[in-house]
């Protein structure tokens, strides 16, 4: 298939079908580099791997682009390896957005493996959103591995969702660290289904006075599928503040552990935890029924609201 | 005409009977109020018309236009027509306000949302992007159950202390869309213990220790709230009855 071809099919799977020319956009089919388009401020550079593809992205000094950067990372058929080693830098100043769509629309055997590392300068800010679209099979391992490091001021949120198709089996692991009032806002959103596995670790250690660091994951379970939530917060200086917030609901047999680690180091940080495992809450569900939804259908819309 | 009627209903929940033998008619296209101590009863009355789980082994039958409800869920007597605004509303993460209130409306469509808030006092432009979540203060929660029961158009709103929580602003919209919905045909139980709720009640119901000791016209049961509270039994239970 010519690359114009994968890269439309690509597009098509995740409903997205051109981009504008002020839109910055790249395109990953497997381990190849299918399509680069790119805006003033922004570099993106490539190169092959015996086993995956190495990527550069850097966004210049105080260069602020307007529009999301769309990364489109996929694999057609229905089995293969993607691994893609990428370096990130946010120069001082600089701020932009990037979208990720993960697409395996065919897994039956097909494994994700990304190791980034994001390095955000000082006063700089990058928002990443990553999407995955599963096939209903859910055969995809995903093996997301992040590391982020945040100068002063700097500020990082990232969302993962993963709500379409079958997760397969996601092992997540996010870190960061940041210097003095910076702010790094992570989120998890998952939608485990049949005998999907889903491990998830995410990771802050907030080394700098004032830094601030929000570790969420919403979580939603049916059928025989098993989550365990690791988020870790570790406060070491003045002012540092932090927050924990882990939510899953559990339907049929599955199954969900939840371990959170708050470790404090310096008496003036404040560092909050809460946690909520279970089935759908009996109010919001009581709530519902009162409005002549069934139990099918008020959990349905509840666990919607959860991973919006 | 009955729309409701409860026929010797009474409720025992670990060993303690809540409901005692409670029969009541409740007058269809009529605003009636369910007044007295607390620990009466007063809500678990509520619960168990709506048919809550807890509330749903009962001795004595409930109609409902004329058919017994005793054996249906929840969702089954709220698709007949009946539909509860608990005294502290849950919070949803998350959830849009759009969708929750289409979620019960008689029509699923977006103007039916912008007038049921409009109707509470709530600008849509400012409320429709919102989640029905812990950034609402309790008043605005409380609109918001409201707007959702508006789209709904229930045949029967059970109402607990529809006052609870809220401030005078708000508890003014929610008188307001107790009437608006009596005229549009809704029959409204309000269960208070506020003289200025029982005010918006054509008729009311003295409950005391799980049981109907009075009923009649608002006016004459008013006189409960001026410390003639009677005829009354005080058989001594639940305790805060004795004083």
């Amino acid at each position: 298939m010519a690359n114009t071809e994968l890269v439309a099919e690509l597009l098509a799977s995740i409903k997205q079908h051109h981009y504008g020319p002020d839109v910055a956009h790249v395109e990953i089919h497997g381990n190849e580099v299918l399509g680069v388009h790119l805006v003033p401020g922004l570099e993106v550079s490539s190169r092959s791997l015996p086993d995956g593809v190495a990527v550069e992205i850097r966004v210049q000094r105080g260069v602020h682009i307007k529009n999301p950067v769309h990364f489109c990372f996929g694999l057609l058929p229905n089995q293969g390896v993607q691994r893609i080693l990428s370096h990130t830098v946010i120069e001082e100043g600089a701020s932009a957005r990037f979208i990720a769509h993960c697409t395996f629309p065919n897994a039956v055997d097909v494994q994700h493996r990304m190791e980034a590392e994001i390095h955000i300068g000082k006063g700089a800010s990058l928002g990443y959103f990553e999407r995955h679209v599963h096939g209903p099979r859910g055969g995809v391992l995903i093996v997301p591995k992040t590391k982020v490091y945040l100068e002063e001021d700097a500020r990082y949120t990232t969302e993962f969702e993963l709500i379409e198709g079958a997760a397969g089996t996601v092992e997540l692991d996010y870190e960061g660290v940041c210097k003095a009032g910076a702010t790094l806002d992570m989120k998890a959103r998952l939608y485990g289904r049949l005998e999907d596995t889903i491990h998830i670790r995410e990771a802050v250690r907030l080394e700098g006075e004032g830094s601030t660091g929000v570790l969420t994951s919403h979580i939603a379970l049916k059928d025989r599928a098993q989550a365990t939530i690791e988020n870790e917060i570790i406060a070491e200086a003045p002012f540092a503040r932090g927050h924990v917030d882990c939510k899953e609901i559990v339907q049929g047999e599955a199954q969900a552990r939840a371990i959170p680690i708050v470790f404090v180091k310096d008496h003036r940080a404040h560092v909050t935890h809460e946690a909520a495992i279970g089935s759908v809450d009996s109010k919001q569900l009581e709530t519902l029924l009162s409005r002549g939804l069934t139990e099918d259908e008020a959990t349905d819309l509840i666990i919607k609201g959860l991973l919006s | 005409m009955n729309l409701l009627e409860l026929k010797q209903v009474s409720l025992i929940k670990g060993g303690k009977a809540l409901l005692r033998d409670v029969s009541v008619d409740i007058w269809e296209g009529y605003v009636h109020a369910v007044i007295g101590p607390n620990g009466a009863g007063k809500s678990t009355l509520a619960q168990t018309i709506m048919g809550l789980s807890g509330y749903r082994d009962i001795e004595g039958d409930i109609r409902f236009q004329g058919e017994s409800i005793k054996g249906l869920s929840v969702d089954e007597r709220a698709r007949r027509g009946i539909t509860l605004v608990f005294q502290e509303p849950a919070r949803f993460e998350g959830l849009g306000v759009v969708d929750f209130i289409l979620a019960g409306a008689k029509k699923k469509e977006r103007p039916v949302v912008e007038e049921a808030l409009s109707i509470v006092g709530l600008d849509p432009a400012r409320y429709m992007g919102r989640a029905v979540d812990r950034t609402l203060s309790g008043g605005e929660r409380k609109r918001i159950e409201l707007a959702s029961v508006y789209a709904m158009q229930p045949r029967l709103l059970l109402m607990d202390e529809p006052d609870s929580g809220v401030d005078i602003d708000s508890i003014q919209h929610i008188f307001t869309v107790i009437q608006k919905l009596k005229e549009q045909g809704t029959t409204v139980l309000l269960i208070t213990h506020s003289p200025d709720v029982l005010k918006q009640a054509d008729h009311a119901f003295l409950l005391c220790a799980g049981m109907v000791v009075d009923k009649g016209p608002m006016e004459r049961m008013y006189e409960y709230f001026n410390g003639k509270c009677t005829p009354c039994t005080h058989i001594g239970f639940p305790e805060v009855d004795k004083n």
